[in-house]
């Protein structure tokens, strides 16, 4: 048991509750929060997992920077399309409960 | 009822998947490797045109992956652009105009344009390169857009498109210029790999830094209560 394994253990944690989030919140913005968490564990995986067998290894490190660059776009356009569909609905949840109206648009 | 047994039915779900994910990493860790990335990696470094492995592996070995990556990031800056008002891109409405924050702004814009630039120049040879320079240079725009410097390339026109689509287009260039050479497909010539890692990652960084900026300019700002959003439909 080495502390690289240990962070790829904790990787796979953050995927189950990322995982849990994802499925369990209805809160659009904390659905995608959970979905990032979620993706962070897998970056735990990718880095901590190589470094367990022989060191540091720039191959996963690189294809994870890459991850992360794309990660910070697609929650950035994540975003962009909550906002657009609060502006149209007035809804912060997928299932259209009259409930879950929050203010916006009347 | 149906609701807390749901819950803990995908809490149950949740922990198998775990569980799962845990004894394959568990597996693959008592698994010695057949074959070692890293030394393969320390053997062709001479070839790579650059001393940094992680730039080498990002920017020659597994270019592939970095232009696919650019691909997709110019696909969420249009997209993010698309969705917002087209002329809530940059107004002049706003920009917020706080004093301090304007006069940090005069120290630090161009502190930060220097440090992107170093971080571009310092990947060949230590931890740095395109992506880490393009977030410093969009942290820089985020902060003058804030501090209310104009900024008319923003505006959905010529120059923006040119800025988001100038990354991968060169890239492409070159990837089929190798190829329509009889190369392959990505592949530079060895002379010349160090000038054209650093004319790809100098166009990557401003792209990078243009898709950011736009989706955080396209995301947020305009009020809730804005009735033109959305009250068409």
């Amino acid at each position: 048991m080495t502390a690289p394994l240990l962070y790829a253990l904790a990787g796979a944690l953050l995927c189950g509750l990322g995982l849990f989030g994802l499925l369990c919140l209805s809160h659009l913005l904390r659905k995608l929060l959970a979905f990032n968490v979620m993706g962070s564990g897998v970056f735990l995986v990718m880095v901590g997992l190589p470094q367990h067998q022989g060191g540091p290894d720039p191959v996963p490190q690189a294809l994870v920077l890459t991850g992360i660059v794309v990660a910070i776009a697609a929650t950035a356009l994540a975003v962009v399309l909550i906002r657009r569909y609060y502006h149209l609905s007035g809804l912060t949840t997928l299932d259209a409960e009259p409930t879950s109206r929050e203010g916006g648009q009347e | 009822m149906i609701q807390a047994l749901r819950i803990s039915a995908i809490a149950i779900a949740c922990l198998m998947f775990v569980a799962g994910l845990a004894a394959s990493i568990w597996a693959i860790a008592g698994n010695p490797l057949p074959e070692s990335l890293p030394q393969l990696l320390s053997e062709n470094m001479s070839r790579s045109g650059v001393e940094h492995p992680v730039t080498a592996v990002l920017l020659n070995f597994r270019s592939y992956d970095t232009l696919l990556e650019i691909g997709v990031l110019v696909i969420a800056g249009i997209a993010g652009i698309s969705m917002a008002k087209t002329t809530s891109l940059e107004d002049p409405e706003l920009r917020t105009s706080d004093s301090l924050l304007y006069a940090l702004q005069r120290w630090f814009v161009p502190l930060m344009l220097v440090l992107a630039g170093y971080l571009l120049w310092a990947g060949a040879d230590r931890p740095g390169g395109a992506f880490q320079a393009g977030a410093v240079l969009a942290a820089t725009g985020v902060l003058m857009r804030l501090g209310g410097i104009p900024m008319e390339f923003i505006r959905p026109g010529l120059l923006l498109r040119l800025g988001l689509a100038l990354g991968f287009t060169v890239f492409l260039l070159v990837a089929l210029a190798s190829a329509i050479g009889g190369d392959a497909f990505l592949a530079y010539p060895p002379a010349m790999a160090k000038t054209l890692i650093v004319v790809i990652e100098s166009v990557l960084t401003l792209s990078i830094a243009m898709v950011l900026l736009a989706l955080f300019v396209s995301a947020p700002v305009n009020d809730a209560e804005d009735p033109e959003e959305g009250g068409s439909s």
